[in-house]
């Protein structure tokens, strides 16, 4: 710039849009993080006035949940056993079929095939969880019921199915984009020992892909764990801890739905009562994001 | 005359759809030696290497046309197993790529997976003792073959394919990711590996080629120029164009 007069002098316009810019990004960023904040802010306050109450251990201990209805019980473990039987109902669906779609994907389908079922799958990801309880209702539970007649119209084993069909882009997507990202030279290496194809697949692709494949697993319990408006629908409202599937139970979430619906008085015990088990829900999808974050640590390879 | 080589090539031209990367090359590999390809990038001679254990199958518009002998048999038309056919084709990568599990497992799957019935443990150590690498490692066998540095990798993975007891060993430039120490290592191995196995390496290091084969190839632009001894091959070339690559002047 030794020519000074053929460069504009200090910039102004520029320095002001810089800072302009920064602001609104950091207003962007704050919005998320305020959002968080008062959620979980909300959640503690209503919970505390909840549990000033109830006890802790009553919550957390007894096995009666009745909130609704005199004599009023609080006991929170007929919605997290559940919760938890959907979840792993779900887990055992999706895992086997979800894995099995990412290996036939990066592995064994042509790109012309695989440009085909991937935009499949990520379009299942995309219907509405209201259709998919309808789903439940009218197509999986009849068939249940076609089967056996004891299974209940309302009933854990359908919700878990359509949950775990739910979960399934999400496990598939991730594990086929992990064993994508395992590098051509490792399978190459494998394939040049004299190793089949399958023996490459499940020896090697699939233990150096273990981060993502586990984390995938994760995300999809705590997805299937906050899942509220199939479950509500197919899996009824009747919280008790049972281990037959084809009985009917209810959810933390679908609690929580069922009593925002209704016309529960703000600040009663039981409008109090949707924050505790909120509450309690959140803790358990935050304990399993941060088991995920281990894992992904624990287990990532150093490829280059 | 086919009994002289282990490895040979007939008219042998490649393709990867309709762009044609190697022409008409017929070149024979002698048993128990080192036989260099080398010349400028683009030149044919990685694709080559990579028909020598069908590793190009995997490559769907790749085609070929000739014969490539493995003791006198056709890899590509005879009717083989080409799993069982890569048993006796070692190789060695650009990069080390040894496989997210402990050294001993990296040595072992291999055979493993082959249906071997020796003992292990005694694979595991003569295997890497070959590849001079059990002194560094022999404290350490269940720990990650990825902790090792990248010369040790390396040798690592040549220890993979020599558990195998394959009778050729490709290696496409196993060096171009090292730094000269561990380059002269594994220089050093290939020149005692040669007593027992047929190697064929790829090379961009005319000096490597120079110090450690005994035949050298020269390819340009996906045509076999010349062929002989080393030391012939790099004092008089017959070609002009593997004189000015040799003395440097391209490539």
């Amino acid at each position: 710039m030794q020519n000074q007069a053929l460069w504009s002098g200090s910039r102004k316009f520029q320095k002001l849009k810089e800072s302009v810019v920064t602001r609104i990004l950091l207003f962007c960023a704050g919005v998320s993080v305020l959002t968080t904040v008062g959620i979980n802010l909300i959640l503690f306050l209503e919970s505390f006035w909840f549990f000033k109450e109830i006890s802790v251990s009553e919550f957390l201990l007894s096995t009666n949940w009745a909130p609704l209805f005199e004599p009023r019980h609080f006991g929170v473990i007929p919605l997290v056993t559940g919760t938890l039987s959907v979840a792993f109902g779900a887990l055992f669906v999706a895992l086997p079929m979800g894995l099995g779609i990412a290996v036939f994907l990066s592995e064994y389908a042509s790109p012309k095939l695989r440009a085909v079922v991937k935009p499949m799958l990520e379009i299942l990801a995309g219907i509405p969880s209201v259709v998919y309880g309808y789903f439940a209702l009218t197509t999986i539970t009849p068939f249940l019921r076609s089967i056996s007649e004891s299974v209940e119209v309302f009933n854990a084993a359908s919700a878990a199915i359509v949950v775990g069909i739910m979960v399934l882009p999400t496990i598939a997507s991730i594990c086929d984009d992990t064993m994508t990202a395992v590098p051509k030279s490792l399978r190459e290496g494998a394939f040049a020992l004299g190793a089949k194809k399958f023996e490459v697949v499940s020896q090697v692709v699939v233990p150096a892909a273990l981060s993502g494949i586990l984390a995938s697993f994760i995300l999809a319990f705590s997805r299937a764990i906050g899942e509220t408006m199939a479950v509500t629908l197919a899996a009824g409202a009747t919280p008790q801890v049972t281990l037959n599937p084809f009985e009917g139970i209810q959810t933390m979430t679908a609690y929580i739905a069922q009593v925002s619906m209704g016309d529960t008085p703000h600040g009663s015990i039981e409008y109090q009562s949707i924050f505790a088990v909120g509450l309690l829900l959140f803790l358990m999808t935050l304990v399993m994001n941060l088991m995920s974050q281990y894992i992904v640590k624990r287990f990532a390879r150093r490829y280059e | 005359m086919s009994s002289e080589y282990v490895l040979e090539t007939k008219d042998l031209s490649l393709s990867y759809g309709d762009n044609q990367v190697v022409n008409n090359v017929s070149v024979g590999f002698k048993e128990k030696a080192v036989t260099a390809l080398i010349g400028p990038s683009g030149c044919g001679k990685s694709t080559l290497l990579r028909t020598f254990n069908r590793m190009n199958d995997f490559i769907d518009v790749f085609s070929h046309s000739g014969e490539v002998l493995f003791r006198g048999k056709d890899i590509y038309n005879s009717p083989l197993d080409v799993t069982d056919f890569r048993r006796n084709v070692g190789m060695v990568f650009q990069k080390p790529n040894p496989f997210s599990s402990s050294i001993k497992k990296n040595i072992t799957w291999g055979p493993k997976i082959n249906g071997y019935q020796g003992d292990f443990d005694e694979l595991v150590e003569t295997s890497l003792k070959k590849a001079s690498l059990w002194n560094e490692v022999k404290d350490k066998l269940n720990s990650s073959g990825l902790d090792l540095s990248g010369g040790q990798q390396q040798r690592l993975c040549i220890a993979r394919a020599i558990a195998m007891d394959p009778s050729v060993i490709l290696m496409d430039e196993p060096c171009s990711a090292l730094d000269p120490q561990s380059t002269a290592a594994i220089e050093k191995l290939i020149t005692e590996l040669q007593e027992n196995y047929t190697i064929i390496i790829v090379t961009h290091n005319m000096q490597q080629a120079a110090r450690i084969s005994e035949d050298t190839a020269f390819m340009y632009e996906g045509d076999l120029v010349e062929v002989g001894e080393t030391s012939q091959l790099f004092s008089s070339p017959e070609h002009k164009l593997t004189q000015d690559y040799i003395g440097g002047r391209f490539g």
